[in-house]
């Protein structure tokens, strides 16, 4: 692979590494790419933004050759990509990052990075250590400090994301497309992956980076394409937009008033809400807070601080060694998640897929999983009734389905959100716990959620909410508990007159490294 | 779905819904198929009279009242490996109880012969974590060495009129009363399965356990039942084969497994749980009668049988599962 210089102002046709032109694609007779044109320049990091929904995934996809467009052309290097499926594109350099990482969690990451490309010795046997060497030098080149040998379930989510970088890249790669790679990376993680893909684009390397978080865009892109239902509505060097642009061009409105703080009403008399005290287990060090009816309550940290551990404590999926829960000043004792929803909490979850839906299942069943007793006598459901609490449930939070009948699966991942959402409403909680919901869903299903939470504790509800989107802590919650090993080391609280700005909010949690020094247990 | 918003869904969305076939269209297509292909070219052997009918829905029915049970336990997300044992066991308790004592004693007992078995599944399976499909090829071992045990070998004449007629060998007006249990079981079984919150719950277990769970549904408590109930169904299968053949034998059942999966498979059960048809394994049961039936009158051996029952099985579950575009 030659690695010409990075280009030139006026050599712009010879740096051109990826060209699609005019890119229409239908699905049953439903058009969602309406001519789009893609252009991606050597060297550079393209941002490819948009609201779910609005074809970057079908048009990345197209690209990458697990879809065939209905009109339109790609040309790589000047040269047109003909049809031949992903084998093609990855010929040509083409290498696609997944959302759905495509590693096997029991496998160890060197052989997971070549697999069935593994060096042989001369027996026509595998050269293990030859596998450890190639493995290590493609982590390095985008400067990943794992160990070839550590099995990949047993790494953080954002050591797993760069693995699957450093796969894509041991097959010479010189375009890679990145599909929300920082949707599940706490800060730290983050910017190794931002220095990783630097790195890269330093060595002659084109990046179409994917993603929701707009700072990342005008942070480390060099330009951005909006797509905006299948058209592209904005197509310019970062240097020239803003943020609000970008979003105009997502929106064609403005997001601006959803993510200010908005006063309102926390009844603090008489027993708290939720009163949880002394907690403790393998993951937890003691944590204790009340929350009030009406009130919101952030929980800030780092991943591995703890924050999704409370979570699934109080929501009775991890055991307690130690520790009370009270609900309006009654003691409960959660043993499992069918006691916690009997008490009145609700979760939803960090894993939506995992933890939040059946796939497999209607958009109608997944929404009601959790309430089909309600509906119920003698154990016979009444559908009549059930159909329409999830109808209007379609309705409230503005899912976009084609019906309570299709598939989860089929949803974009906002509108899945919004579903689990929807499911946990459905229980009629009064503390709903809501572990990082925004996590992967795009701007408009994002506040259409924030606005049910906010909905809710206006009903006199609690809410207590994780978020690694400091700016909705800052935007929504009255009081901040910051966590770290296990235990809530500040609390941050606008009544007190503390600042829950989200530059208050980030340096509490960084600062609270040096915080009160906690023995860990 | 009516009135609804206009359609807005993703890509992906879109193109999925479009490829999925309305759920079990195969099966009632080649169910169809194979009838017509039978009544032409058996016709003068017989495939078409009354009589050929009525031997289908009577040979067919245990088949279908453990398709049925086996339903449950695959939509759990759990597999039962010992129906055929239990079917001898159930038949060799029921059949000494008849001789012994009386049917009110050996019927109880024979079905209850199911329930502990099943709920030994259950239990063993949930707590100590082991798959469902190791536990029952295990207690198919157990089971079936006890049903060889109890009557050292021996078969178990049965005598009692009443229990014959009413559990496999008499008719009421036209119907044979093995197809009246057939009709009564699914029934009951589909309601179950379609229209309670148990069906729900355990369609949510076997899609997804972990989501099952943090939905507050007590997952051990739905796969425990959903193996008590695929049991009980073979135990009643074994009261009525008792019924049928006038006399219990411990080989009874023990071909029944392969088919009664592949019925299950074939009306549109997900192996994989979550997703699942009581129609469709009544219907996958009778595709599975009328081929058998085919291939006796086609003049086929009993060992030709076998052979071409296996054929038969691997082609028509892979069919059917060719509507499932993923995995």
């Amino acid at each position: 692979m030659t690695a010409p210089p990075a280009a030139s102002v006026d050599g712009l046709a010879t740096s051109v590494v990826l060209a699609a032109h005019g890119i229409r694609k239908s699905f049953s007779g439903v058009e969602v790419l309406h001519g789009v044109d893609f252009t991606l320049r050597r060297g550079e990091v393209h941002g490819l933004v948009g609201q779910n929904g609005a074809g970057k995934s079908t048009l990345v996809k197209i690209i990458d050759g697990a879809y065939t467009g209905d009109a339109g052309e790609i040309q790589v290097n000047g040269v047109p990509l003909g049809p031949g499926g992903p084998g093609a594109s990855r010929k040509r350099g083409i290498a696609m990052v997944f959302q759905e990482f495509s590693l096997i969690p029991a496998m160890p990451v060197g052989q997971n990075i070549l697999l069935s490309r593994e060096p042989k010795g001369r027996t026509g046997l595998i050269d293990d250590r030859g596998v450890r060497r190639q493995a290590r030098d493609a982590l390095a080149r985008i400067g990943a400090d794992i160990d070839p040998d550590r099995l990949v379930e047993e790494l953080p989510v954002g050591s797993r994301q760069l693995v699957e970088i450093a796969k894509a890249l041991s097959q010479d790669a010189s375009v890679l497309i990145l599909d929300e790679p920082t949707a599940s990376l706490a800060a730290a993680e983050i910017r190794v992956l931002t220095e990783a893909v630097r790195k890269l684009t330093a060595d002659g390397l084109s990046v179409v980076y994917i993603t929701h978080h707009l700072d990342e865009v005008v942070a480390i892109c060099d330009r951005v394409t909006v797509l905006r239902d299948g058209a592209v509505t904005l197509s310019a060097p970062t240097s020239e937009v803003t943020i609000s642009t970008i979003i105009e061009g997502m929106l064609g409105r403005s997001l601006e008033g959803t993510l200010a703080y908005q006063p309102h009403d926390v009844d603090r008399t008489g027993a708290p809400l939720l009163r949880v005290a002394g907690l403790r287990n393998r993951r937890l060090n003691d944590v204790s807070f009340d929350l009030h009816r009406g009130e919101i309550v952030g929980v800030a940290g780092l991943l591995g601080s703890g924050r999704s551990e409370l979570m699934r404590a109080v929501f009775g999926v991890d055991g307690l060694d130690a520790g009370t829960i009270q609900i309006g000043g009654r003691q409960v004792d959660i043993r499992r998640p069918g006691d916690a929803l009997a008490a009145g909490i609700a979760l939803v979850p960090e894993d939506r897929g995992r933890a939040g839906l059946v796939r497999e299942h209607s958009v109608g069943h997944n929404i009601l999983m959790a309430a089909w007793r309600r509906f119920a006598r003698a154990g016979f459901i009444n559908d009549e009734a059930a159909r329409r609490t999830a109808e209007g449930f379609v309705e409230q939070l503005n899912i976009r389905t084609t019906g309570l009948d299709q598939e989860v699966k089929g949803l974009s991942g906002g509108n899945q959100q919004k579903v689990v959402v929807a499911k946990n409403l459905s229980v009629k909680p009064s503390v709903l716990l809501l572990d990082d919901p925004t996590v992967g869903v795009d701007v408009g299903s994002r506040r259409e959620i924030l606005v049910q939470v906010r909905e809710l504790a206006a009903e006199g509800n609690g809410i207590l909410l994780v978020s690694s989107e400091f700016e909705e802590l800052s935007g929504i919650a009255d009081r901040v508990l910051v966590m770290k090993d296990g235990a809530v080391v500040r609390v941050l609280d606008r009544d007190a007159g503390d600042d829950l700005s989200q530059e208050a909010i980030t340096r509490a949690v960084q600062s609270s490294e040096v915080g009160p020094a906690e023995t860990q247990g | 779905m009516s009135g609804m918003a206009p359609p807005a869904v993703s890509a992906e969305g879109r193109h999925r819904f479009a490829r999925r076939l309305p759920s079990g269209a195969i099966i009632y297509l080649g169910f169809v198929l194979i009838f017509v292909l039978f009544s032409i070219t058996l016709r003068d052997s017989g495939f078409l009279t009354l009589e050929n009918q009525l031997n289908i829905l009577r040979q067919t029915a245990f088949v279908s009242v453990m398709a049925f049970g086996m339903t449950y336990a695959l939509s759990a997300g759990e597999i039962d490996l010992s129906i055929g044992a239990v079917v001898a066991l159930t038949a060799m308790v029921t059949a000494v109880l008849l001789r012994d004592a009386n049917a009110l004693v050996a019927v109880p007992a024979g079905l209850s012969v199911g329930i502990i078995v099943g709920l030994a599944n259950g239990l063993l399976t949930t707590r100590l974590r082991v798959p469902s499909f190791l536990i029952t090829l295990g207690m198919a071992g157990i089971v079936g060495g006890l049903s060889r045990w109890i009557t050292s070998l021996q078969p178990v004449p049965v005598l009692d009129n009443t229990y014959t007629f009413t559990f496999g060998s008499g008719d009421i007006g036209p119907f044979p009363t093995l197809f009246l249990w057939t009709l009564a079981v699914l029934l009951v079984a589909h309601v179950v399965y379609r229209k309670t919150t148990f069906g729900r719950e355990l369609l949510a277990t076997g899609g997804n356990r972990t989501a099952a769970r943090y939905s507050g549904i007590n997952t051990a408590r739905i796969r425990i039942a959903s193996l008590v109930i695929c049991s009980s169904t073979a135990a009643l299968a074994g009261l009525l084969y008792v019924g049928r053949l006038h006399s219990a034998r411990y080989t009874l059942g023990e071909t029944d497994l392969l088919t009664v999966i592949a019925a299950a498979v074939i009306g549109g059960t997900s192996m994989a749980g979550g997703r699942g048809s009581i129609i469709g394994a009544l219907l996958g049961s009778l595709v599975m009668g009328v081929l058998n039936n085919g291939l006796i009158l086609m003049g086929f051996s009993v060992t030709e049988q076998d052979i071409a029952r296996g054929v038969i099985i691997i082609v028509a579950v892979a069919l059917s599962l060719r509507e499932a575009p993923e995995s």
